[in-house]
């Protein structure tokens, strides 16, 4: 489940953040905005890919870089949100 | 306000020089369309363009000298001109002609070069001297007029606009890699250099003198700001802002001098709504406003351009800006750039100079200046609440107020202060870095650069434009105030490497339309420049005493009003259905991979995503404009002039 759910949300950064630039070293917990991937349209972005294709609910006070802010941490977070 | 252009250094044949210069001028003839003039001088040649606005009879170029020791082909105007030719009379020179042109041939008679500084004025121009074989480029203050050079042939060419130069037999136009890298990061190149390889501009405020082969180029004035220890407190703003209105006032009153009528741009906002309300006093049959609106609320200020237009009694007249019009219009835009551009705003800037041309008119005064002379802009309280934030970095709360700053961008109100803080990277950057203020900006516009070819990155290799940027700053930038460092960066690089020249002169001038800027004399630069931090930004309070000095010639509702930046529709503008049938073409993978700056796969990506209306982040938006527009560019700027050169008269 959690590598499942980290590649969907690699392919999704892929796709939406590095325009399909497959060669762009994306280790799993490398800083989203430190490495200028996503900036403050992308974060509603990538909540919004989360919250349809992983069925979870997210409060404004979930979006928080602690939660987001690496593939590691992201899937982490839908874990913790899918156990709850 | 014409087109100039030239060559120095090479005896050509007269069918040679006939046609170099004749090229020349049918591609600058949008510029100056009332006439046409060539002189060949041995070694050299001058050309002009003329649109006539003071001396309409008496001006025409390339003006000689009585004695013929002196020619000069002149762009612009220089405002002060009655009280200079009085003086010059007052000395015994005797005047030929009503134009400012002929102050200008004998002020330099008088004084040489010193007679710069007594020009109050926006120009560029080329001025050859036989008696001591000298030829002078130079170009105003702050940036307003353009002047562009490169050797080619065995010569120096120059002309107002790149589109001269690459018209020439021979030129190639290719795009410099190391300008687009610049362009992506700073949002314009850092003169000399132009987005062309090869061709380069004269900075604002530079003269170049060529003698003997010898070339120098040097400055004659430069903007600077007291060291921040001589730095007092401010005394009492309603006296400064008593002298700042009295310094605005007569900066309008000499800019409205022509021969012609002098209309108005009206944004709706308090700059240009002073200069309007001003210029409304002494414009004896009624001022003629112009402005732009928008179908989007978020960049529609058509409310208040009416509030204004109708406290003035002006006759108002405004363009209806559509995105399916800015798209359309984008690739003619562009052909007068001349420039990537990161963003569409030049383009209704394009359409509203057509208007101003249908009704008659050919100058405009423009509010154009203000946020960069009394600290207007976001970016300036954005450094402020940056400083105040990375003071206390563990407080959950100051990061709020960067909401406060950008109500009108809706993807910062659902941020956490911790968001907040990392996008800002407040904390995590020395405060003595003198790039502080710019520096999310510049990497949040570098971020488009994923876009950019390998074989472009690996041109590039380790380049970093910021750091470039950074070895130009004066000697006595470190002592500056954090506010005046800041203001500097958008005075003397953005204002004429982007709002003056792409958003500014190349697309009134498309339409020959003259703007002036009475923010911009340089009376009213140095006054706002001595003044302390905090009489420009109070508080987070914007161009605090140039609120003051309006009060009671603007309404109070339109100074109290919040500032919406001039803004346009951009990625949005090309979103399907309405998408232009160019976009197929010009971002096509074939197209894409023969010009070879972009990575194809990448921007087909950027492309479907903007025909979705799906690229509505920062980075999504500039890298589509600045994909786009460098394309276009890539296509327009291999398109060399073969207009006719016939019927050019010779002085």
């Amino acid at each position: 489940m959690t590598d499942e759910t980290r590649s969907a949300i690699r392919a999704f950064i892929v796709e939406n953040f590095l325009f399909g630039d497959e060669s762009h070293p994306l280790p799993a917990d490398q800083s989203l905005i430190d490495n200028d991937l996503v900036d403050s349209t992308g974060i509603l972005e990538l909540v919004g890919f989360i919250e349809e294709r992983f069925a979870v609910s997210i409060a404004d006070a979930d979006i928080v870089p602690a939660n987001l802010d690496s593939i590691d941490r992201i899937a982490g977070f839908i874990a913790r949100k899918q156990a709850a | 306000m014409c087109g100039i252009a030239g060559y120095h250094g090479k005896l050509m044949a007269p069918e040679a020089a006939a046609d170099r210069l004749g090229r020349m001028v049918a591609a600058l003839r949008h510029r100056g369309p009332d006439g046409e003039g060539i002189a060949v001088r041995g070694e050299t040649g001058l050309a002009h363009t003329r649109l006539s606005i003071v001396g309409l009879t008496d001006g025409a170029q390339p003006m000689t000298s009585e004695d013929g020791a002196l020619a000069v082909s002149f762009n612009g105007e220089i405002f002060n001109y009655v009280e200079l030719r009085d003086d010059l009379k007052a000395r015994g020179h005797r005047f030929r002609t009503h134009s400012d042109t002929e102050v200008l041939l004998a002020s330099y008679a008088a004084k040489g070069l010193d007679c710069l500084a007594d020009f109050n004025g926006d120009f560029a121009f080329a001025l050859h001297d036989t008696a001591n074989r000298t030829l002078v480029l130079a170009r105003d203050r702050m940036g307003v007029r353009p002047l562009f050079y490169a050797e080619h042939d065995g010569a120096l060419f120059f002309a107002s606009e790149i589109g001269a130069l690459l018209a020439l037999p021979g030129m190639a136009a290719e795009i410099d890699p190391v300008a687009l890298d610049q362009i992506f990061t700073l949002w314009c190149p850092i003169p000399p250099r132009t987005a062309y390889r090869g061709i380069h501009e004269l900075p604002p405020g530079h003269m170049m003198i060529v003698r003997d082969g010898q070339r120098t180029i040097r400055p004659w004035w430069q903007l600077s700001y007291p060291d921040r220890a001589d730095i007092r407190p401010a005394p009492r703003v309603e006296v400064q802002a008593e002298e700042l209105r009295a310094l605005i006032t007569d900066a309008t009153r000499i800019r409205l001098r022509a021969d012609v009528p002098v209309g108005s741009y009206l944004s709706g906002g308090l700059d240009s709504s002073f200069i309007a309300a001003l210029a409304a006093r002494t414009v004896t049959r009624g001022l003629r406003t112009f402005s732009l609106t928008f179908r989007s609320a978020e960049h529609d200020e058509g409310h208040w351009q009416r509030q204004m237009a109708a406290t003035l009694d002006a006759e108002a007249d405004s363009v209806e800006c559509s995105t399916q019009a800015i798209a359309a219009h984008m690739p003619e835009a562009m052909r007068h750039i001349g420039c990537p551009i990161l963003r569409t705003a030049p383009v209704p800037l394009h359409l509203l100079s057509a208007r101003v041309r249908e009704r008659g008119m050919k100058v405009v005064l423009t509010g154009e200046g203000a946020d960069e002379v009394f600290a207007g802009y976001d970016i300036f309280r954005e450094a402020r609440v940056r400083r105040f934030c990375g003071r206390q970095p563990a407080s959950p709360r100051r990061p709020r107020l960067f909401q406060r700053l950008y109500p009108y961008l809706p993807g910062l109100k659902q941020q956490s202060p911790e968001y907040l803080a990392r996008f800002f990277s407040f904390g995590s950057e020395a405060l003595d870095d003198p790039l502080y203020s710019h520096r999310p900006r510049f990497r949040s516009t570098a971020a488009a650069k994923l876009f950019f070819s390998v074989g472009l990155k690996d041109a590039l290799g380790d380049y970093d434009a910021a750091a470039e940027l950074v070895e130009r700053l004066p000697a006595d930038f470190s002592r500056w105030h954090p506010l005046h460092q800041a203001q500097y960066l958008e005075t003397a690089f953005l204002l004429p490497g982007y709002l003056l020249s792409s958003q500014g002169d190349r697309v009134m001038m498309a339409n020959a339309v003259e703007g002036r800027f009475p923010f911009l004399d340089h009376r009213v630069v140095s006054f706002a420049a001595g003044l302390s931090p905090d009489a420009k930004l109070s508080g987070l309070k914007e161009k605090h005493i140039l609120k003051e000095a309006a009060r009671g010639i603007v309404p109070t509702a339109i100074i109290d009003r919040a500032k919406q930046p001039y803004r346009a529709p951009d990625a949005e503008a090309f979103a399907a259905p309405a998408s232009p049938a160019y976009l197929e073409t010009v971002l096509s993978p074939e197209r894409l991979a023969m010009s070879g700056l972009f990575n194809v796969q990448a921007v087909g990506k950027l492309k479907e995503k903007a025909l979705k209306g799906q690229a509505t982040g920062f980075r999504d938006n500039a890298a589509f404009i600045g994909v786009l527009s460098t394309e276009l560019l890539a296509r327009t700027g291999t398109t060399q002039s073969t207009q006719s050169t016939l019927h050019i008269g010779t002085r």
